[in-house]
């Protein structure tokens, strides 16, 4: 058990026993290696089932959406960045939440350690900077920082932005990242080859909207494809309807999606569609400035006005 | 039954021989995973795979496929009519399916082909397929086959069952079908006295390697209101997202969805897979919907597969134990686990008493 | 093999008006193809899938009763993308049927015996078709008293008035109209909701009296205990249900309850194997 996990237990025994929250939203042991499973406690004697180690990787603002209860929420930076976005969009009341922030060094990518193994992994463990999976006749041992999810490598809010409580000591920040390089690789491609390279990279989608579903920022009570009047997308393989998807979706996290990578953890045939919305996140940075998710007291970007805006077709 | 033996060669040269009376489908490696796909000419199945990451079902049954065409220009004769779409399926064969994947047909065959009603594009398809199985020597820590009515070596659904030896293949033929693709591979060479027995020393070593299991045994006596108002569902689907990952990635999900696509004046009415999972599903057009929150749709699911079509053929449950929903659930929502809470669930008198 | 979701094409040859909101439209079709009308063969109480290409389709109850040839019926309410659609359509356009689906009011089982129709808004269709086939005269013998308790918000909600005002004035079928609430003089029927009309004019309960109940769902739930209470058997009170469907066939897989189908095993059940199953509609 890793001493974040314990005092994620007593924290969470605490906020139960005392009444001040309703439940408690976190992770428990996964049924496979490398997946831990989201879930809510409501029992000071049922905190045992929480666990914290390097496959949290789940943004559980995912599941404040609209609820009702006091809640304990068991927060990494990127998921209290999601908090403090759905607070700004009325998903969720601050008065309802004890934010129990964990400081991250970082989610573990089970893709990328499965390819670097040799056979099916069975079993995975980890200490604070080393990760071994194991499986029939071979054991593999990693550096953390060597199969990070590649957005957690990028990371520079590893802390929690917002916190009521804090489960561990606050981690140094990484600095000197360079998000954009991926981003830039496409900007630079010509159109053509850039259109190329996109159609490659969604032709394995499915459809089954695993990215969306996975994003706290959509909660959106029917999605525009799921839309029937009017009806904007074909429901089909058509790679127009499948793009038209993937490119509207990312627009409607511009400015506030927190590259958390759920979407890309989630997809079943490993799409990065991240991607678009780091396109969309860094026009945002380079136009206004703007960070999604770091302040409840600022306004997002794409929800405010100024009288001074630089575009001529606002004004 | 007759055996088979087929070395490397004859392996070779036989799929390329049959690839002149057949469209061979077999797995292949896209990226960083298998997938079933059309052969190439001269390109072989890759077998150096557990299984492939999605089911093979989209052979059978794609994902999009056209039923009718349609005008909507006034000055035809036929504007407003349905066209039928008739695919063409040349004769085909899935060779290295795994047994999970091809009992997964006969389940599901259940429900497109009925005594009273068939379904035209689903059943075209199959039968116009052959199945030749390729034997689990390692199935995944996640597969649980064995309990699930299935097995490493099962050869329900199979038309020709090869197991991979050191010099290339045994082949179990199974029905005519088989038999028939045999002969345009031009594999006739017998396989030696014992190969029947040493086949099924692979398919118990294999059974033995199996690590995961489910119970079933009570799911059919429970009666179904007990499970559906069982206490554990909010637990169950708290983690969902209402994705269809898990009714996508399995082989023996089969509901669909119709919708019309119109393009200018031309349009074509499609079937489409759909999920359980996506409130749409079954939403009304009044607004209502009967199954509107995530614990409706997570319970749904696994009550069909493990209770509903139970009680209905009496023939298992809806799963073959491939493991996919569970390696592929972004959340780890297990069915092993919520099935084995089903078939322990039990309301009795005395279980009502207990605070 | 006969392709289960190609549907007969037909043409409207009439369209009705049948309600003040104008939400309720009649449409009355005959067959394109010969020998098309003796194929889609019906019971009381089965659906149809109208399918307008380009739109799609949308299950609806067939009106008219198998005993009226040379023509199908059916009574729409302005809901969705394809009843919308519908709506805008005229007499002459052709569209596609797609049926007959579903089972059927358990006829049978009720010859001889009573039978009390008990229905709300504009789920009256197949009741419709049901009292036109029960008095048929070829048929009129085979069924025992038959009452009808028919209720809508208003007297212009009311669907088939001209009918209803028919049937009033016969003396082998008993009549029990209601509205909500009215304000025109000229009303001579009940005021009242469903279930407080049922429970004063229902006939007394039996082994020989069914009951038929179709209505909104708010309907059904105040309905069914006033039955209990006047001791109908929950296998002689027959449901008719309504669930989103597609297939229409039992294999798109959206419309269950339970094992059963509603668009295949229903959508007529008794009120004792919908007890028996979850009650997913």
């Amino acid at each position: 058990m890793t001493s974040t996990t314990a005092i994620l237990r007593e924290i969470a025994a605490r906020l139960l026993s005392s009444g001040a929250v309703e439940m408690v939203i976190g992770f428990r042991q996964g049924t496979i290696p490398m997946m831990n499973e989201p879930c809510f406690v409501r029992k000071p004697d049922e905190v045992g089932h929480l666990v914290w180690d390097s496959h949290c990787g789940i943004n559980l603002a995912n599941y404040l959406t609209d609820r009702k209860e006091k809640i304990g929420i068991v927060a990494k930076g990127c998921d209290s960045r999601n908090v403090v976005t759905h607070i700004l969009e009325n998903k969720i009341r601050r008065e309802q939440l004890v934010v129990i922030g964990v400081p991250c060094r970082g989610m573990a990518d089970k893709r990328k350690i499965a390819m670097k193994c040799p056979g099916e992994i069975l079993r995975v463990s980890e200490t604070a900077t080393a990760i071994t999976a194991e499986g029939e006749g071979f054991s593999r041992t990693f550096e953390k920082a060597d199969v990070l999810q590649h957005n957690c490598s990028l990371c520079i809010h590893r802390n929690p932005v917002i916190y009521d409580e804090l489960a561990g000591d606050l981690v140094e920040e990484q600095q000197g990242v360079d998000r954009y390089a991926d981003v830039r690789a496409v900007e630079e491609m010509t159109p053509e080859r850039r259109w190329k390279y996109f159609e490659d990279l969604l032709a394995p989608c499915i459809r089954c909207y695993a990215c969306r579903n996975a994003c706290p920022l959509c909660y959106c009570p029917t999605c525009f494809v799921d839309e029937s009047r009017p009806q904007w997308v074909g429901k089909g393989q058509d790679p127009i309807d499948v793009r038209t998807f993937h490119f509207l979706r990312a627009y409607h996290c511009a400015g506030r999606c927190t590259d958390c990578g759920a979407c890309e953890r989630a997809c079943p045939v490993g799409i990065n569609m991240r991607l678009f919305t780091k396109k969309l996140e860094k026009d945002c940075r380079e136009l206004f400035d703007w960070e999604a998710g770091l302040s409840l007291e600022a306004r997002p970007a794409l929800d405010q006005y100024r009288p001074n805006d630089p575009n001529d077709f606002i004004r | 039954m007759r055996m088979l033996l087929i070395d490397r060669r004859a392996w070779e040269e036989g799929l390329k021989r049959a690839a002149g009376d057949y469209r061979l489908i077999g797995p292949v490696k896209e990226k960083e995973f298998h997938s079933f796909r059309p052969l190439a000419a001269g390109q072989l199945p890759d077998f150096a795979f557990q299984n492939s990451r999605l089911s093979p079902k989209h052979v059978i049954y794609p994902q999009t496929e056209p039923m009718f065409t349609y005008t909507l220009e006034e000055t035809r004769e036929d504007r407003h009519l349905l066209r039928e779409v008739v695919r063409d399926i040349p004769p085909t064969a899935v060779v290295g399916i795994r047994p999970c994947d091809a009992k997964a047909f006969v389940l599901v065959r259940l429900n497109f082909d009925t005594p009273d009603v068939q379904d035209p594009y689903w059943l075209r398809a199959y039968e116009a397929t052959t199945f030749i199985g390729l034997g689990c020597n390692a199935p995944c820590g996640s597969c649980f086959c064995t309990t699930a009515g299935c097995g490493p070596f099962h050869e329900e659904g199979l038309d020709l069952l090869l197991a991979e030896t050191a010099e290339g293949f045994t082949a179990k033929v199974l029905t005519a079908k088989g038999e028939a693709f045999a002969r345009a591979a031009g594999w006739t060479k017998p396989a030696p006295e014992g190969t029947e027995a040493a086949l099924q020393e692979l398919a118990r070593a294999a059974e033995g390697r199996i690590t995961s299991f489910v119970q079933t045994e009570h799911l059919k006596s429970i009666p179904v209101n007990d499970l559906y108002h069982a206490p554990f569902w909010d637990e169950v689907s708290f983690a969902c997202i209402n994705c269809g990952t898990c009714t996508y990635s399995c082989p023996t999900c089969w509901c669909f969805d119709i919708q019309d696509e119109t393009r200018g004046k031309a349009g074509v009415r499609l079937k489409l897979w759909d999920s359980c999972m996506y409130p749409l599903f079954t939403l009304h057009g009044s607004g209502h919907n009967p199954r509107g929150t995530k614990l409706h749709r997570v319970r749904q699911r696994f009550l069909h597969k493990l209770k509903y079509f139970v009680e209905k053929y009496d023939r298992g449950i809806q799963c073959v134990g491939c493991g996919r929903c569970v390696r592929l659930c972004p959340v780890n929502i297990d069915i092993r686990r919520v099935c084995n809470m089903m078939n322990g669930y039990a309301v009795s008198g005395e279980a009502c008493a207990i605070p | 093999m006969r392709n289960p979701y190609q549907p007969y094409p037909v043409r409207i040859d009439a369209v009705t008006v049948e309600t003040e909101d104008r939400n309720l439209k009649t449409f009355r079709f005959s067959f394109l193809n010969p020998g098309d009308e003796e194929r889609f063969s019906y019971r009381a109480g089965q659906f149809a899938e109208l399918s307008i290409a380009g739109k799609g389709e949308i299950p609806i109850g067939i009106a008219s009763s198998p005993t009226e040839k040379g023509f199908v019926m059916f009574t729409v309410n302005k809901v969705g993308l394809v009843s919308s659609h519908l709506h805008s359509m005229k007499a002459g356009d052709v569209m596609g049927i797609r049926g007959p689906l579903g089972n059927w009011y358990p006829w049978e089982r009720m010859e001889g015996k009573n039978v009390v129709i008990i229905g709300g808004g504009f789920a009256f269709t197949t009741l419709r078709s049901s009292i036109v086939y029960m008095l048929d005269p070829a048929n009129r013998g085979r069924f025992g008293e038959i009452h009808v308790i028919y209720g809508a918000r208003t007297p212009g909600m009311l669907l088939y008035r001209e009918e209803l005002a028919a049937w009033e004035r016969r003396d082998d079928i008993h009549m029990h109209i209601t509205v909500d609430a009215t304000q025109d003089p000229a009303w001579k029927y009940n005021v009242g909701f469903v279930p407080a009309i049922t429970e004063k004019k229902a006939p007394p309960a039996g082994e020989d009296t069914f009951a038929i109940i179709c209505g909104p769902p708010i309907m059904i739930k105040f309905t069914l205990p006033v039955l209990e209470k006047l001791g109908y058997p929950n296998d002689r009170i027959i449901m008719s249900l309504e669930n989103r469907m597609k297939c229409g066939i039992g294999m798109c897989g959206r419309c269950n309850i339970g094992k059963e189908f509603v668009c295949k095993d229903g959508p007529v059940f008794t009120l004792e194997q919908l007890n028996r199953t979850p009650r997913e509609y």
